[in-house]
């Protein structure tokens, strides 16, 4: 592989110039002996000067960690430190970013967390004086070859991090993504070297084996998805890589393609070698472009070093990948209608059979992987299917990534092993809901999923599990909410979102979510100028509610129309008492529904200010300045903007008692 | 073979077939509304769900296959519920004025809601409105009747090679239009009209002239003259409860004059005519030199298409005038002179199978001295309705005889209906003109049939004519291609717009089907089989027309009345 050697090194510049032709030459069978002392540089077990990292992900550069990056190297300038900045990916934690570890020269490496540009300079100050302010520590790195610091609890003891089982994750936000020679350190493209010498039918018996399930949300064994695919007879077949992640509150494929991006590619050499693929598209939303950005970087490095293109390795394999921007429609993640989109036509999906996996891109047989599925194929190669297999549940093996969101005290991702209750993701994991406040339920799978009660939120993370309290496993979005939240109003945001996103082909899901949305619309508006006849479409609405849900389930197209009323379906089971409050007695129990709350003000606390009274955009609140306010009922709007203004905490929300509501809903009903 | 279960009843399914062509075979209808007939099934309208045994969901029938052992119900309580609640959200966003719908009672949505029984709109809520495009000469566009089923799209797209319209927008939004949401007018659309004949419901339907027509017929100070197609009087008595392919020749006449028109022409005339023009200009083509293939230019819409999409063919085209823009530059030419008609008196009407024959009309190649050859142009559907409208069913009239001169025909002329009709007609004219002698076999049984192309090779005198007959523009489309890219051997070619030709023109009764495509046909091979003269120049009033006016084929005034020129059109795209 001599050949493949060039001058020019790493795009990250990190000075690896012949190291990336070595690693991989030792991949065949070749190298040189300083390999090992090569791989403990690269892997940074110990370093000769400060390492800096700064956790880049599109999640810390939204928490300002590009003026964190600055401000480090200004410091680094102004006092003319010799240090190495690293830019890394994204570790998870998404609440604490912008994430900064400072690595120092026989001290194990240390996190520190909400880094934000104004802190770098006293942060570093004390840092490399060897001193670490305690209240921005977030944990070390354990190791066995430095020195570990006293008194600094290690990472992996984090709650965050202990009871997770990371797999997928293991690089992200430890490594720079872009360098190619700190992936191969870390036994990057091991796997791929190590399957191009097997059978490609022994790979798809060997994923089998692991009991690998799709990850996008459907869960079909990826084994056996690949030996339709590989027992199909064409000249030319076709891998999908399908990053076209769609669900609000899903965000680990951006993270995995933005942290390792060559693990995606890795997996996507492998698959497409089971299947026997030699052209490869990952499709991807345009909205991603950091993450388009480096696996663009990470494409050219990989062609560079024969880990991709013509005759991979010399195994004489070629595999071709191309990215291929999506416009950001929701349904485009589906697969027939993604396959639409990469052939330039309108996405929308088409009746299977036949399925992709015999005639799909452009009528060949094509198999469409999610980003998850693809980057847990190297691992699974490299340790071996029962490795995995041993972890997870019986129908669901090894871990899965979630992204934990809503209202709990640490966001981010996080990825564990199937089978472990929800109520440790959130409340060990998670740390529990924020403000003192009551859980209430968790969203799980998007648009198509459902909600999971209280009364359930020991439920073991499984596919078959969730599927029986309506939720599903979906790519893994995870959105907690708590007392404050309004499942009448979770629900009426994604059949908005649905109905928005159809792609408008079949009748039932581009009708019949309207016309729910329109259902759930009627419930919570107000009873302002709301009529006798709008009172009863308010009332048949909801009596045929549940059997428009279940024709939608029953005759939809694709799986996005067929799931579309999950969200509806779960919170009516498991919240019925919230829609009745609304319907009959026209009132928002959470108070979020703001057509049917009303405030008034507590003339103890009002001090006068005037504050609220220029606030209101309904000219619903009077009073002269330094004496209490008043909200005339009749015009208040409920959008709260007077609560929000209020220092002195006087704009409550009216606790309407019931009767009181339903005694009024009648009389207007009559009327 | 498959053996399969259909309500209850045991069935043998073939290899492939879905399980929708199972049921059919059966005998079981399982209602559509986005089927069509030889293209891939789409699934978008989900009527055709049924239940099958060990399925979790609904299954769409039009695009599952049959499998061993499968049990089917296909009126099972759920499926019944799921179809009647789609058509129930579809009339959620649906105009409620079904009185005054161009598809009153020949709605498949109308009719899906009253066999479902639909009593009760459950769904309401907030309609879509749209703005209807009214820009076309041919075809009108009314969104919100349209129900997404997409058949337009497909037919435009698939069969027509066209792709004029296309899905705009997401969820509700989501409706049909043309590039950019412009005007049909100034799109690539060529009015074939394929699109009206596939709607369910009412959201395509032709620019009516009716109006223009009874308002013409009452005006005392005009002379109200009409001509029929060919396949007309084929296809119109399928609106009177007729079988498909019945002629109904002699009645439509007298039923013509009844309505008040003074003189009553077919246009299988000028059809006659425009073989012994198109003849003779192939011969002098071949004689001479000139540009071959060469391509006929009797349907407007392949015109419109050559025009835009193949401007590189536009030498290739013909350059007579269509049967129908001969007769209304000889009415107003001819006609007028012998008459003592200022031609401005004359009121011209054309019954023709075809939407675009209303564009071709409106062309500003097709007016002399300002004056329109042709004034107005109604379907074989307008022409019912106006029958139905003046209370006229045509089996109470007795036949009549068209006017002479121009109500004189051959069979040749006639068969112009049909696709392959044109081929015929001119191969033999054309022996006869080169070789002075009648072809011993009047039959060319190899451009006769519903093929998409049918080619031949004809001998004529020693001379190897090779020809081709291609109808849907998908096909003509194939075919240019494959000279585009070298193919050589071909003289002639008949283009028709439409698959089958006129007989399945977009102006034909909705019921155009491939079953009743085939009677048409067949009705009219019968009347050549029969016919007393089945030769183009054996028509004596065409011979007269050239002693006494025109002089001969190809010659000043011929040029001058009967032939044009196209150009490329600049077209969204």
């Amino acid at each position: 592989m001599s050949d493949t050697k060039s001058k020019s090194g790493c795009a990250c510049g990190c000075g690896t110039d012949s190291v990336c032709a070595d690693f991989v030459a030792a991949l065949t069978g070749g190298g040189s002996a300083a390999l090992p002392e090569q791989q403990a540089k690269l892997r940074r077990e110990d370093v000769v000067k400060p390492v800096i990292y700064i956790g880049a992900g599109t999640c810390g550069l939204g928490a300002g960690a590009k003026k964190t990056i600055a401000a480090v190297k200004k410091y680094l300038d102004d006092k003319k430190v010799d240090a190495e900045i690293v830019e890394v990916g994204c570790i998870g934690m998404c609440s604490s970013e912008p994430l900064l570890d400072v690595q120092l020269p026989g001290q194990a490496r240390v996190s520190f967390m909400h880094v934000t540009g104004d802190k770098v300079e006293k942060l570093l100050d004390v840092v490399l004086a060897g001193t670490l302010p305690q209240d921005m520590v977030l944990g070390q790195f354990r190791s066995d070859k430095v020195k570990m610091w006293p008194d600094v609890a290690c990472l992996d003891e984090h709650p965050f991090f202990a009871q997770q089982t990371r797999w997928v994750l293991a690089q992200c936000g430890v490594t720079d993504p872009l360098s190619l020679a700190e992936y191969l350190a870390f036994d990057g493209y091991k796997a791929m070297a190590k399957v191009l010498k097997l059978n490609p039918e022994g790979v798809c018996d060997e994923m089998e084996k692991s009991g690998l399930r799709g990850r996008g949300g459907g869960g079909f064994p990826t084994g056996k998805k690949w030996k339709f695919a590989r027992a199909q007879e064409n000249e030319q077949k076709y891998l999908i890589c399908n990053a076209d992640e769609g669900d609000p509150g899903a965000f680990m494929d951006r993270a995995v393609i933005e942290s390792v991006p060559y693990r995606l590619l890795e997996g996507m050499v492998i698959a497409a070698y089971a299947i026997g693929a030699s052209k490869a598209y990952v499709y991807i939303r345009a909205e991603y472009p950091l993450a388009i950005e480096r696996l663009k970087v990470a494409i050219a490095e990989a062609t560079k070093y024969g880990l991709l293109g013509d005759n991979i390795l010399g195994s004489g394999f070629s595999l071709k990948i191309i990215i291929k921007m999506g416009a950001g429609a929701f349904v485009c993640g589906e697969e027939t209608a993604l396959i639409h989109s990469i052939e330039g036509r309108r996405g929308m999906p088409r009746p299977r059979p036949p399925f992709p996996a015999v005639k799909g891109l452009f009528g060949k047989p094509t198999i469409i992987n999610n980003v998850e599925t693809l980057a847990n194929v190297p691992p699974i190669m490299l340790a071996g299917a029962e490795k995995y297999a041993a972890l997870g549940t019986k129908g669901s093996k090894g871990t899965k990534v979630f992204a934990l969101s809503g209202k709990v005290n640490r966001t981010g991702l996080v990825e564990v092993a199937m089978g472990m209750p929800i109520s440790t993701i959130i409340y060990d994991i998670g740390g529990g809901i924020p403000n003192g406040k009551e859980f209430k339920a968790v969203q799980m799978g998007g648009p198509s999923g459902g909600c999971i009660p209280l009364q359930h939120v020991n439920i073991e993370v499984d596919y078959e599990s969730l599927k029986t309290v309506g939720a599903i496993m979906g790519s893994g979005g995870m959105v907690v909410m708590d007392e404050d939240n309004c499942m009448v109003d979770v629900a009426k945001f994604f059949m908005d979102f649905i109905q928005r996103e159809s792609c408008g082909k079949c009748i039932p899901c581009r009708e019949g979510t309207r016309r729910m949305l329109e259902i759930l619309q009627r419930a919570t508006r107000g009873r302002r100028n709301e009529t006798g006849v709008d009172a009863l479409e308010r009332f048949r609405g909801m009596v045929y509610l549940e059997r428009l849900a279940n024709v939608i389930k029953d005759t939809s197209l694709c799986g996005l129309g067929q799931t579309a009323p999950n969200p509806v379906l779960s919170t009516l089971r498991w919240f019925r008492d919230e829609y009745e409050a609304h319907i009959y007695e026209r009132r928002c129990p959470a108070g979020v529904c703001q057509e049917l709350r009303t405030f008034e003000i507590n003339q103890e606390f009002c001090k006068g200010c005037g504050l609220c009274l220029k606030r209101c955009p309904s000219g619903a609140i009077v009073g002269e300045l330094k004496k209490a306010h008043y909200i005339i009922a009749e015009k208040c709007i409920g959008c709260g903007s007077c609560v929000d203004v209020c220092k002195s905490g006087a704009v409550q929300l009216v606790e309407m008692a019931e009767d009181t509501i339903a005694a009024e809903a009648s009389a207007e009903a009559v009327s | 073979m498959l053996n399969i279960e259909i309500n209850g009843k045991p069935f043998e399914a073939k290899e492939g077939e879905t399980i929708l062509e199972a049921v059919r075979r059966a005998g079981v209808a399982v209602p559509t509304l986005c089927y069509l007939e030889g293209l891939a099934p789409t699934g978008a309208c989900r009527i055709c769900v049924v239940e099958v045994e060990g399925m979790p969901n609904l299954i769409p029938s039009c695009s599952y296959p049959v499998g061993n052992n499968m049990k089917i119900h296909t009126h099972s309580a759920r499926a019944v519920r799921a179809r009647k609640t789609i058509v129930e959200l579809l009339l959620a966003d649906h105009p409620d004025d079904c009185l005054y719908c161009v598809r009153n009672q020949k709605c498949d949505l109308q009719t899906l809601a009253a066999d479902l029984g639909v009593r009760d709109q459950r769904y309401g809520g907030e309609k879509s409105t749209w703005k209807e495009d009214l820009s076309s000469p041919s075809i009108l566009r009314d969104p919100n009747k349209c129900i997404l089923c997409g058949k337009c799209v497909r037919v435009c797209e698939e069969i027509q090679k066209v792709a004029a319209i296309d899905f705009i927008g997401r969820g509700s939004r989501t409706h049909i239009g043309t590039a950019f949401d412009e005007g049909l007018n100034v799109s690539s659309c060529i009015n074939c009209g394929q699109c009206i004949l596939a709607c369910p419901t009412g959201a395509l339907r032709e620019r009516t002239y009716i109006k223009e027509v009874v308002a013409a017929l009452s005006n005392p100070n005009l002379v109200p003259v009409v001509s029929h197609a060919p396949a007309i009087s084929v296809t119109l008595g399928e609106e009177f409860g007729l079988p498909a392919g019945t002629d109904v020749d002699g009645v439509m006449v007298a039923a013509l004059r009844a309505l008040g028109f003074k003189y009553v022409f077919d246009t299988s005339f000028t059809a006659d005519l425009t073989i012994m023009e198109e003849g003779s200009e192939l011969v002098h083509r071949v004689s001479n030199n000139g540009k071959l293939p060469m391509l006929t230019s009797c349907s407007p819409g392949w015109i419109k298409f050559v025009e835009e999409f193949y401007p590189d063919f536009i030498p290739n085209v013909s350059t007579c005038k269509s049967p129908q823009q001969m007769m209304g530059a000889i009415i107003k030419s001819f006609f007028a002179e012998r008459m003592k008609l200022d031609p401005k008196q004359i009121y011209s009407v054309s019954i023709m199978p075809c939407t675009a024959k209303k564009f071709e009309a409106s062309r500003p190649e097709m007016m002399n001295n300002d004056v329109p050859d042709i004034d107005a142009v109604l379907t074989t559907r307008e022409l019912a309705q106006l029958f139905r409208m003046r209370g006229m069913d045509l089996k109470n009239f007795q036949p009549e005889a068209a006017d002479t001169p121009f109500g004189e025909r051959t069979t040749a002329g006639k068969i112009f209906g049909a696709s392959g009709g044109v081929m015929e007609a001119a191969i033999r004219s054309a022996y006869f003109l080169i070789t002075k002698k009648e072809l011993g076999d009047l039959n060319v049984e190899a451009v006769r049939g519903l093929e998409g192309r049918k080619e031949a090779r004809v001998n004529i005198d020693g001379l190897d004519v090779g020809v081709a007959v291609v109808s849907g523009l998908g096909n003509a489309a194939k075919l240019l291609d494959e000279i585009r890219a070298g193919r050589n051997d071909l003289h002639f070619i008949e283009v028709m717009t439409c698959p089958g030709g006129c007989i399945a023109g977009g102006g034909q009764p909705l019921e155009t089907d491939k079953a009743a495509i085939r009677e048409r046909m067949k009705g009219l091979y019968k009347l050549d089989a029969e016919g007393p003269k089945r030769t183009s120049h054996s028509n004596e009033y065409v011979q007269r027309l050239y002693e006494e006016f025109l002089v001969k084929p190809l010659g000043e005034k011929s040029h001058h009345l009967l032939h044009t020129h196209y150009a490329k059109r600049e077209v969204m795209l």
